[in-house]
């Protein structure tokens, strides 16, 4: 796993990061990094902030009625704050849903949004980065035939799939994704995983999962929160094998959660 | 606790209310099919003797108080309808889609609430006070601006027939996008659409069923339009070429001539064979606006 490279890049500084919902705080005083071309896991269990950490990324609080963010996150050397355009930022940031959106378009046409919001236009290209999308997300087989019916029609797993695809089109420096496998099933989520780990050359990967054996599989290093606390942050192999904290040997033994 | 088996005071209460709205619900048939019969049988001497099919759709002399030779062409009339009608709604559909639009995707609390109010508040405004702006005010603005001799035309009942169909396309339209769920909204921005983006990309073809409804109500709210229209249009029997022409309206023209008839004349069944067009053109509009309606919540 850990191979003695040279000093790995921030790709993201969290500092102080608290996470409020109108009076309810979902994240408090979190501090972790996140290195660049990783994956970063993050387990624990529901209501622990993983997801509101993924918002702030993605600076969602910006059209979540009630939601604001305290506390620095420094996205590539630069507070998140700081972005004079908030579009590039999402656009650099590629994010997958535990619910599987897919939108009313043409199966095509969501795969080829992202693209075209950034102004590519020719055909050829599209076809190209639509087709490796969708094989990066295991679903080109199923759909390759049918690449005009609506997203929105798919299956569960396959809308979730999509999502997937959809995401990799921003050819994002910075990938999130949020129990990305709920509707997936077991054979297409390691055909997936698989594709994670040759990803992480090309973005940084978060990944949130409830799965603590997923996040064993795919994360370089791992994260615990616990009810709105970043509990300990470390190698995936030392926080698994030996966890610093009580609550996250009881939570990786599977006696809460 | 013992339950027995009787008919209490709730069990008839709920008959009795199920009979009730049932009724309710049903008049709206019997309505609908009285007013159908009504007008065919007012109409109906006519169109079965007296109707030259021809003469009514191509001829555009409305003559009917001719002692010698009455004529009952409508061609005119429908020009008049069709012209009116159309102008409003292409002045209208920039103007409701784009409040509706602002509306939905882009004003923010209480901006928000206070348009759809103030929109509201629009609609209700009687159609003889519209007509009365069309007369007083815009009448002499039009003659001023482009120099005409007459104000009362297509213009000046287009315009006015705009803003009376604009707050019901506004609302209407701002369902349509309403309907569109926000993890579309959500999935698309996280992509790095702009609000606009977003709003075009994903929001109007998902909405754009209702938009067409939107659309369509307007047009039929405009067809059936009589007072604003028959204060407005200068009411004369013209095929118009500009749109400085006064025209007459088929509505205006019943609303204006069926007082003045002796009942079971032929004019005043020609005036109901107008009134059969327009119930006929009117429900078909709708039908269709709700049958595309429809289209939406299927998909």
């Amino acid at each position: 796993m850990s191979d003695s490279a040279p000093a790995p890049v921030k790709e993201i500084e969290a500092r102080k990061l608290s996470v409020h919902y109108g009076r309810h705080t979902a994240l408090s005083g979190a501090n972790f990094d996140v290195y660049r071309n990783e994956i970063f896991g993050i387990i624990g269990p529901a209501n622990s902030g993983k997801t509101s950490f993924l918002r702030v990324l993605n600076r969602m609080d910006t059209f979540t009625p009630g939601m604001r963010f305290e506390g620095t996150v420094m996205y590539r050397g630069k507070d998140l704050r700081d972005w004079r355009n908030l579009y590039a930022l999402r656009r650099s940031v590629g994010v997958v849903f535990p619910l599987p959106v897919g939108l009313p378009l043409s199966v095509y046409d969501n795969v080829a949004l992202a693209p075209r919001l950034r102004g590519v236009r020719a055909k050829a290209e599209l076809d190209v980065t639509v087709e490796r999308c969708l094989r990066r997300a295991a679903l080109w087989d199923e759909v390759k035939d049918r690449l005009g019916a609506l997203g929105s029609l798919l299956s569960g797993g396959q809308q979730q799939r999509l999502t997937i695809a959809r995401a990799l089109s921003q050819e994002p420096d910075l990938l999130l994704l949020d129990e990305f496998s709920i509707a997936v099933d077991p054979v297409t989520t390691m055909r997936i995983e698989d594709v994670l780990k040759q990803l992480k050359s090309e973005m940084t990967i978060v990944l949130v999962t409830n799965l603590t054996q997923q996040a064993r599989r795919l994360a370089d290093r791992t994260a615990f929160f616990l009810q709105g606390q970043c509990v300990e942050v470390g190698p995936t192999n030392e926080l698994f094998n030996d966890p610093q904290h009580d609550k996250t040997r009881a939570y990786i033994e599977g006696r809460f959660g | 606790m013992q339950h027995e088996d009787v008919r209490d005071f709730h069990w008839y209460v709920d008959k009795a209310m199920a009979s009730l709205v049932f009724l309710g619900g049903i008049s709206a048939i019997v309505f609908i099919i009285g007013i159908f019969l009504f007008i065919t049988r007012e109409g109906l001497g006519f169109i079965t003797d007296g109707l030259d099919l021809r003469e009514f759709f191509f001829d555009p002399a409305w003559r009917p108080t001719s002692d010698s030779n009455p004529t009952y062409g409508a061609f005119a009339l429908i020009a008049g309808t069709a012209s009116i009608t159309g102008l409003a709604v292409l002045l209208s559909i920039p103007f409701s889609i784009g409040a509706a639009i602002y509306i939905a995707e882009f004003a923010q609390g209480r901006t928000r609430e206070i348009l759809k109010i103030l929109i509201e508040l629009l609609a209700a405004i009687p159609s003889v006070v519209w007509g009365f702006i069309g007369l007083s005010i815009m009448n002499p603005l039009i003659i001023d601006m482009f120099d005409v001799p007459v104000g009362l035309n297509i213009l000046n009942a287009g315009v006015i027939l705009a803003l009376m169909a604009a707050p019901i396309m506004t609302t209407i339209a701002e369902d349509a996008l309403k309907a569109v769920p926000d993890r579309y909204r959500e999935a698309a921005e996280a992509l790095g659409a702009t609000r606009w983006q977003v709003t075009l990309k994903v929001v109007l073809p998902a909405a754009k069923h209702g938009l067409m409804a939107a659309v369509l109500l307007g047009v039929g709210r405009g067809f059936g339009e009589t007072m604003a229209v028959l204060m407005a249009s200068g009411h004369s029997i013209n095929v118009p070429d500009s749109i400085f022409d006064s025209v007459r309206a088929l509505t205006a023209t019943i609303a204006a001539e069926l007082g003045e008839t002796a009942v079971g004349s032929e004019h005043y069944q020609a005036l109901f064979t107008l009134g059969i067009l327009l119930f006929a053109v009117t429900f078909i509009i709708n039908l269709t606006a709700d049958l595309v309606m429809r289209g939406i919540k299927r998909s």
